[in-house]
C-alpha cells in the first residue's frame, strides 16, 4: 500500500463515525477534549456573568437590586461553578488534547473512560443550573459549611442538589487522572526517557496524582453531607455526637490541593510558553520537575490555614504557618528560573508570551498576600474580609486565567489550523491586565478596611463606597475583554490565518504534524532523542514502524524509559459510555430524593456497564487471530 | 430617642484601639514592607530581563547549549543566581514565621488579671451578651451593643445556638469564630475611647450581612456609669401613654420573645430589651433607633430583614404610640 | 524490550499484543482506582478516630458490634486469597480451564462475603441515625459493602465471559487485575474490621 493510501487508512480507522449515531459514541481524544474546553468554557462565561451581577449590586451601598436570597444564590453558584466546573476540569480537559501529541501517542489510555468522564461531568453541571433556573440553587456558599448546609438551616433541594454535583464532577476528575497517569506513564513514544518528558507533562502528571488523594476528601464530606440531609446520619451534629469541624477538615484537605490543581498545570503552560518565545529550554529542567513534585507534596500539608479563624489549638495552627510558607519556595524557585530563561533567551513578543508575563505580575502579588495570610495573627484580621477576595482572585486568575489564555492563544492554531488575531489578542491583554487590577487591587484596601465577604450590601458610612464603584468598573472591563476573546475566535474560526504545521517554531512534538492534527496524530510514530525533539532533530531510528493502520493499534512503553513493550488495540466509537452516563446520572439524581434509588437505579448503570465492557464477536476474532503472546 | 451625640462607628484594622489589634498592625507593617521590596525585586527583574535580551522572532535560532554539560556553562552560572535568590526568599520566610510566632505569643500574654467577663451568643441574626464582672459583682444582659472600660482586659466567652458565625471587630482584634457544639473564647482591650463596630464575618445564611454590633469603648468612669445602669431593671414605665405601652407589650406578645429585666417580661428567644432606649442603632446594627424607625421594625421586621425571627406585628396606630412612648422610657 | 533496529525505522510488528503485570495500562489503572478507593477508606478510617477523639464515651451509647459475623467474614476473606492466588496464577499462564474453575470459586467466595455480611449489618448494634458514632460505622460497613457488590459481581461478569466468550489472550490480563483489585478488597476488609469491630473494644 502506498503511503497516501496508509493515511487514509490510519485516519479512517481513528476518526470519529459521522451522523448522530456517531456523536454520541465518538472516543477520539480531540473529539471529547474539545467538547470538555467549550463546555467548560461556557461554565467560565456563566460564572463570570454571576461575578458582573454580584459587582453591579455591590457598585453602591444600600443598593436594593438584588436581595439577600438571590445575591447568596450569586456568589454561591459563581464560586461552585469557577472553582468545579470550570478551573479544574478545564486544565484536565487540555491535557486530554496535548499529552498524546506531546509524548507521541496516538490516543489517551482508557479512551471510553476519557468520553465517559465528560459525559457525567456535562450532565451534573448541567443539573446544577437546571436546578437553580428552577430556584433549587444551594445558597450555602461554594464551600458549603455545616450547620449551615445542614437540613435545618438549609431546607429544600437546594445543598443536594449543590453536594450531589460534586459527586458528578468529582467522578468524571478522578477518571480524567487515571487516564492521564495511565497514558503519560505506559504510551510514551520510544525513547521519551522521563527526563526528555516535557514539563507541561510533569505538571499533569504531578497534578492527575495529587487529583487521586485530594478528591476523595471532598467526595466523602459531600456524601456525608447528603446522608446527613438525607436519611439523617449524624456526622456533623454536635448534639448527636457529631462534629461540626469535620466538615471543613474533610472539605479544605481537598480544598487546599484543588487551588495547586488549578495553579500546577499553568506552571506547565508557562514553561512551555517562556521557552518557545525566548527560543531556549527553560534553565533548570530538573530543578523545575523537583519543584513541580514538591509543590505538589507540600500542598496537602496547608489546609488548617483555611481554619485559622476557629478554636484549634495555637501551636497546631503555627505548623501550619510554616508549611504555608514554605510552599512559596519551589514556586519561587520556578519564577527565577523562568526569569533566567527570559533574561538569556531571545525574545519574540507575541500574545502568548504577554499573557504570561501578565502572570508573573499579578500572580506574584498574589502569593505575597498568601504570605500575609499564611501568618495566623494576620489571618485573623483578613481572614473572610474582602482581603481574602482579592488574595484568591489575585492568585487564580494570576495564576491559572492569565496563563490560560496564553496558552489558548499559543495552542489554538494546532487545535483549528487557524491563528487568533495578535493585534486583537493584545487589545484583550491590555483590557485584561488593567481591568483585572482595577477590580481586584482595591479589594485588599476595602478588606483591612472591614470590609466582610459574602455580604450583599454595605453601609452609606462606612467609607468603602468609592471602592467598591472602582472594583464594579473593572469587573465590566474583564467582561468586555472576554468578549474580545470570544470575537478573536469567532473571526478565526471562520476565516483566520492559516497555521500550518508550526506556526510558532516550538521544539515539542505537538507541532510535528498538520494543524489540527489527524484523526491518529501522527502519520508515522516518532522516536524521541532529545527533550526538544523539533529543535534537535536527527537521531536513529526516527520513527516506529509495525503499527497497524486497520485497527487503533498503540504502543505501549515502558515507564522511566520508554522502551518498547508491547501493542494493544484501544477501543474504537461505542454509545456505551454515553449511555452508562446517563444511567449514572439518573442514580445520582434519583439518589437525592431517595435512598432507595441508589438501589434500583444500581441495575441500569450495572447493565449498561456490562455491556460496555462485553466484548464485541468480530473484534475478538480479528484479535485472536493476529495476537502474539507475551 | 437617644439624647447622646451620635458619632459614626469605625470599622477597620489600621487604627487600633486596642492593644490586640496594635500587635497585628505591627506585624502586617513589616510584613507589607518586606513584601513590596520582594514584589519589586521580581518584578523589576523580570522587566530587567525583557529589556535587555535580545530580540528575535521566529527565525531566532533556538539555542539549546543549556542541553549538554560540555557547552552549559552559562547555563550553571544562571541556576547559581537562582540557588542564591531562592536561599535569600527562604531567608525572608524565616523572617516572616519569626514575626508571626512574636506577635502570635503576643497576643496570647494579655493580662487578663481581673479581667470582665462578657459571655456572647451568636444567634441569626443578633448578638447576645451577658456580662459578669468579678470585681464588681455585676451581673446583666445585653444585646447588639458592648460597652468596654478603657484600659481593662475583657474575655469573651462565644457559643452559638445554631450555624458558625464569627466575632470581628477588626479595630480591636481578629476575629474568632463562634462554633456549635464548642465554647471558643477571645481576650480584648481597648485602650483608647471610641465608637468601634463589629461584624459577623462567618457567612451565616440570609442575613449574615446584617448581623453587627456597637462597641462602645469608655473611660473607666464611663463604664461603671453605664454598667450601673445596666444593671439596674427598667425605670417604672410613667405617664399614661408609657403605661399603656407596657400593657400593650404584654397583649401584642411582645414577652414571648423579649425580656425587661424587673418586669414579667424574661424571654430570652430575642433580644433583651430593658436598656433599649440607650442602644444607638437596632436590628444588630442594621437600623438607626430611632422612633420611625423603631416603629418600622415593630410592625413588619420580615419586610425589612427577611428571615429574621420577629414577626410581623400588625396593630391600631394608637397601640403602636403608646408602645413607643414605653420603649422610649428603657433608659 | 530493545528490538534490533538496522536502518531508520524501529519495527514493532513482532511485539506482543498484550502483557501481565506493570507492564499493563490495566494495571496501572487498576492501581489508580486502588489509591482513590484507599484514600476514601483512609479518610473515614480517619474519621472515625477525630469523632472519637472528641467524644468522652466510645462507642458513643451503644454496645459493640458483635464479634461474631465480622470475624466469619475476615477469615472467609483472608481465606478467599488463595483461590483469588491461584486464578491469578492461571490467568499468567493463560490456562483458560484453570481460570474458569478459579473464576467460578472466587466468585462464590464473593457471594459467601455478601451472605455474611447480612449478619454483620443485623448485629452492628446501633443504627445510622443514633449518632455520629453509628453514622461513621455505617458509612464504613457500607463503603465496603460496595466494593464486595461492584467487584463479586465484576468477577461474575468475567466469570462468565471466560465460559461464554468472545476470548482473546487480553482477557487473561483482565482476569489478572480482577484478582490484584480483590486483593485490595480483602485489605480494605480488615482494615475496617480493625476499625469498627475492634476499635469499639479498645
Amino acid at each position: 500500500m502506498n503511503a497516501v493510501d496508509t493515511d487514509l487508512e490510519l485516519d479512517a480507522t481513528w476518526r470519529d463515525p459521522p451522523g448522530w449515531r456517531g456523536f454520541f459514541a465518538a472516543v477520539n481524544h480531540k473529539t471529547i477534549s474539545l467538547r470538555f474546553m467549550v463546555t467548560t468554557f461556557g461554565f467560565f462565561i456563566a460564572g463570570g456573568l454571576l461575578a458582573l451581577a454580584m459587582r453591579v449590586q455591590l457598585a453602591q451601598p444600600g443598593s436594593t437590586l438584588i436581595g439577600a436570597h438571590a445575591y447568596n444564590q450569586l456568589f454561591t453558584m459563581h464560586g461552585t461553578t469557577m472553582m468545579f466546573l470550570f478551573a479544574v476540569p478545564v486544565m484536565q480537559a487540555i491535557a486530554i488534547y496535548l499529552v498524546p501529541l506531546m509524548i507521541g501517542a496516538r490516543s489517551v489510555a482508557f479512551p471510553r473512560m476519557n468520553a465517559f468522564a465528560f459525559w457525567i461531568f456535562l450532565f451534573g453541571g448541567v443539573m446544577l443550573y437546571v436546578a437553580y433556573f428552577f430556584d433549587a440553587a444551594s445558597d450555602a456558599g461554594w464551600f458549603a459549611y455545616v450547620p449551615l448546609s445542614s437540613f435545618q438551616y438549609s431546607p429544600g433541594k437546594g445543598v443536594d442538589f449543590w453536594a450531589q454535583m460534586i459527586t458528578f464532577t468529582e467522578v468524571s476528575g478522578l477518571m480524567e487522572a487515571i487516564v492521564l497517569i495511565t497514558t503519560i506513564l505506559k504510551m510514551r513514544a520510544p525513547g521519551m526517557t522521563l527526563n526528555r518528558m516535557p514539563l507541561f507533562v510533569w505538571g499533569v502528571l504531578v497534578t492527575s496524582v495529587m487529583v487521586l488523594f485530594a478528591l476523595p476528601a471532598v467526595v466523602l464530606a459531600s456524601t456525608a453531607l447528603i446522608t446527613d440531609r438525607l436519611v439523617d446520619t449524624r456526622f456533623y451534629s454536635p448534639a448527636h455526637g457529631g462534629d461540626v469541624l469535620l466538615w471543613q477538615h474533610l472539605f479544605w484537605f481537598f480544598g487546599h490541593p484543588e487551588v495547586y490543581l488549578i495553579f500546577i498545570p499553568p506552571l506547565g503552560f508557562i514553561s512551555t510558553i517562556v521557552a518557545t518565545f525566548a527560543r531556549r529550554p527553560i534553565v533548570g529542567y530538573r530543578t523545575m520537575v523537583l519543584c513541580l513534585i514538591a509543590t505538589g507534596f507540600l500542598a496537602f500539608g496547608l489546609w488548617v490555614h483555611h481554619m485559622f479563624a476557629t478554636d484549634l489549638p495555637a501551636l497546631g495552627k503555627i505548623f501550619f504557618t510554616a508549611a504555608s510558607l514554605l510552599i512559596a519556595v519551589p514556586t519561587a524557585v520556578q519564577i527565577f528560573c523562568w526569569i533566567a530563561t527570559l533574561w538569556s533567551g531571545r525574545l519574540w513578543f507575541r500574545t502568548p508570551l504577554l499573557f504570561v508575563l501578565g502572570f508573573f505580575a499579578i500572580l506574584v502579588l498574589g502569593g505575597l498576600t498568601g504570605l500575609m495570610l499564611a501568618s495566623v495573627p494576620l489571618d485573623l484580621q483578613v481572614h473572610d474580609t474582602y482581603f481574602v477576595v482579592a488574595h484568591l482572585h489575585y492568585v487564580l486568575l494570576g495564576g491559572a486565567v492569565f496563563p490560560l489564555f496564553g496558552a489558548f492563544y499559543y495552542w489554538f492554531p494546532k487545535f483549528t489550523g487557524r491563528m487568533l488575531g495578535e493585534t486583537l489578542g493584545r487589545w484583550q491583554f491590555g483590557l485584561f491586565f488593567i481591568s483585572f487590577n482595577v477590580a481586584f487591587f482595591p479589594m485588599h484596601v476595602l478588606g483591612l478596611y472591614g470590609m466582610p465577604r459574602r455580604v450583599y450590601t454595605y453601609p452609606q458610612d462606612a467609607g468603602w463606597s468609592n471602592m467598591n464603584l472602582m472594583a464594579s468598573i473593572g469587573a465590566l472591563g474583564i467582561a468586555i475583554s472576554v468578549l474580545l476573546f470570544i470575537i478573536n475566535v469567532w473571526r478565526s474560526w471562520r476565516g483566520g490565518a492559516l497555521a500550518g504545521n508550526d506556526p510558532w517554531r516550538g521544539g515539542t512534538l505537538e507541532w510535528s504534524m498538520a494543524s489540527p492534527p489527524p484523526a491518529a496524530n501522527f502519520p508515522v510514530v516518532p522516536v524521541v532523542h532529545s527533550l526538544f525533539p523539533l529543535w534537535q532533530p536527527g537521531g536513529k531510528p526516527s520513527h516506529v514502524t509495525g503499527l497497524s493502520t486497520r485497527y487503533r493499534e498503540v504502543l505501549i512503553t515502558s515507564v522511566a524509559n520508554a522502551e518498547l513493550d508491547h501493542r494493544l488495540w484501544l477501543p474504537a466509537s461505542s454509545p456505551w459510555p454515553f449511555l452508562a452516563a446517563v444511567a449514572t446520572t439518573i442514580l445520582f439524581i434519583g439518589s437525592i430524593f431517595s435512598p432507595w434509588a441508589v438501589v434500583w437505579a444500581a441495575l441500569p448503570v450495572a447493565v449498561a456497564c456490562t455491556a460496555w465492557f462485553w466484548p464485541e464477536k468480530d473484534m475478538t476474532q480479528q484479535r485472536s487471530d493476529s495476537e502474539q503472546a507475551p | 430617642m437617644l439624647d447622646r451625640s451620635i458619632t459614626t462607628p469605625v470599622q477597620d484594622a489600621l487604627h487600633p484601639g486596642g492593644v490586640q489589634a496594635a500587635h497585628i498592625l505591627q506585624l502586617w507593617n513589616g510584613t507589607l514592607a518586606l513584601c513590596l521590596m520582594v514584589f519589586i525585586l521580581v518584578v523589576g527583574a523580570c522587566l530587567l530581563a525583557l529589556w535587555r535580551a535580545p530580540k528575535g522572532g521566529a527565525q531566532a535560532a533556538p539555542d539549546l547549549a543549556g542541553l549538554e554539560p560540555a557547552t552549559g556553562a552559562r547555563d550553571a552560572r544562571l541556576m547559581r543566581v537562582v540557588i542564591w535568590c531562592s536561599v535569600l526568599a527562604a531567608a525572608g520566610l524565616l523572617v516572616l514565621l519569626l514575626g508571626t510566632i512574636q506577635a502570635a505569643r503576643a497576643l496570647a500574654q494579655l493580662p487578663a488579671l481581673d479581667a470582665l467577663q462578657i459571655e456572647l451568643t451568636g444567634h441569626d441574626w443578633w448578638w447576645e451578651a451577658h456580662y459578669r464582672d468579678p470585681l464588681t459583682g455585676q451581673q446583666f444582659a445585653t444585646a447588639n451593643e458592648l460597652h468596654l472600660p478603657v484600659g481593662r482586659a475583657a474575655i469573651v466567652t462565644m457559643r452559638t445556638t445554631d450555624v458558625i458565625h464569627s466575632l470581628w471587630i477588626p479595630n480591636l482584634h481578629g476575629k474568632l469564630d463562634l462554633i456549635p457544639g464548642r465554647i471558643t473564647e477571645i481576650r480584648l482591650r481597648a485602650d483608647r475611647a471610641g465608637l468601634f463596630r463589629g461584624q459577623c464575618a462567618e457567612f451565616c445564611g440570609l442575613q449574615h450581612t446584617m448581623m453587627a454590633l456597637d462597641v462602645v469603648a469608655e473611660p473607666p468612669a464611663s463604664y461603671a456609669a453605664w454598667a450601673t445602669r445596666q444593671q439596674a431593671g427598667a425605670l417604672a414605665a410613667v405617664g399614661n401613654l408609657a403605661q399603656r405601652g407596657r400593657a400593650v407589650f404584654q397583649e401584642r406578645q411582645c414577652a414571648a420573645c423579649h425580656a425587661i429585666a424587673g418586669t414579667k417580661a424574661t424571654a430570652t428567644i430575642g433580644p433583651d430589651l430593658t436598656h433599649l432606649a440607650r442602644r444607638r442603632m437596632i436590628a444588630a446594627g442594621m437600623l438607626p433607633n430611632t422612633r420611625g424607625f423603631l416603629a418600622g421594625w415593630i410592625v413588619d421586621a420580615p419586610s425589612i430583614k427577611p428571615g429574621v425571627g420577629m414577626p410581623a406585628i400588625h396593630m391600631p396606630p394608637d397601640d403602636l404610640q403608646a408602645l413607643l412612648a414605653y420603649l422610649e422610657t428603657l433608659k | 524490550m530493545k528490538l534490533e533496529n538496522t536502518d531508520d525505522a524501529l519495527d514493532v510488528s513482532t511485539l506482543p499484543t498484550f502483557a501481565f503485570g506493570t507492564r499493563s495500562p490495566m494495571w496501572w489503572g487498576t492501581l489508580g482506582m486502588i489509591v482513590v478507593e484507599g484514600m476514601v477508606f483512609a479518610l473515614t478510617i480517619m474519621t472515625y478516630f477525630y469523632l472519637r477523639s472528641r467524644s468522652p464515651t466510645w462507642p458513643q451509647q451503644a454496645p459493640p458490634p458483635d464479634l461474631l459475623w465480622g470475624s466469619i467474614n475476615a477469615a472467609l476473606m483472608v481465606a478467599s486469597g488463595i483461590p483469588n492466588w491461584w486464578t491469578k496464577r492461571a490467568a499468567e499462564q493463560l490456562d483458560l480451564r484453570r481460570v474458569r474453575i478459579g473464576m467460578a470459586v472466587c466468585v462464590a467466595f464473593g457471594v459467601a462475603c455478601l451472605l455474611v455480611r447480612i449478619g454483620e449489618f443485623a448485629t452492628l448494634n446501633v443504627r445510622w441515625d443514633t449518632n455520629a458514632y453509628g453514622s461513621v460505622v455505617w458509612m464504613l460497613m457500607g463503603l465496603h459493602t460496595m466494593h464486595l457488590l461492584t467487584d463479586t459481581w465484576d468477577s461474575a461478569v468475567l466469570a462468565v465471559l471466560m465460559w461464554t466468550g468472545p476470548l482473546e489472550g487480553k482477557r487473561f490480563v483482565d482476569v489478572a487485575e480482577n484478582a490484584g483489585y480483590w486483593y485490595f478488597v480483602v485489605i480494605s476488609w480488615l482494615a475496617v474490621y480493625a476499625v469498627v469491630f475492634w476499635g469499639a473494644r479498645a
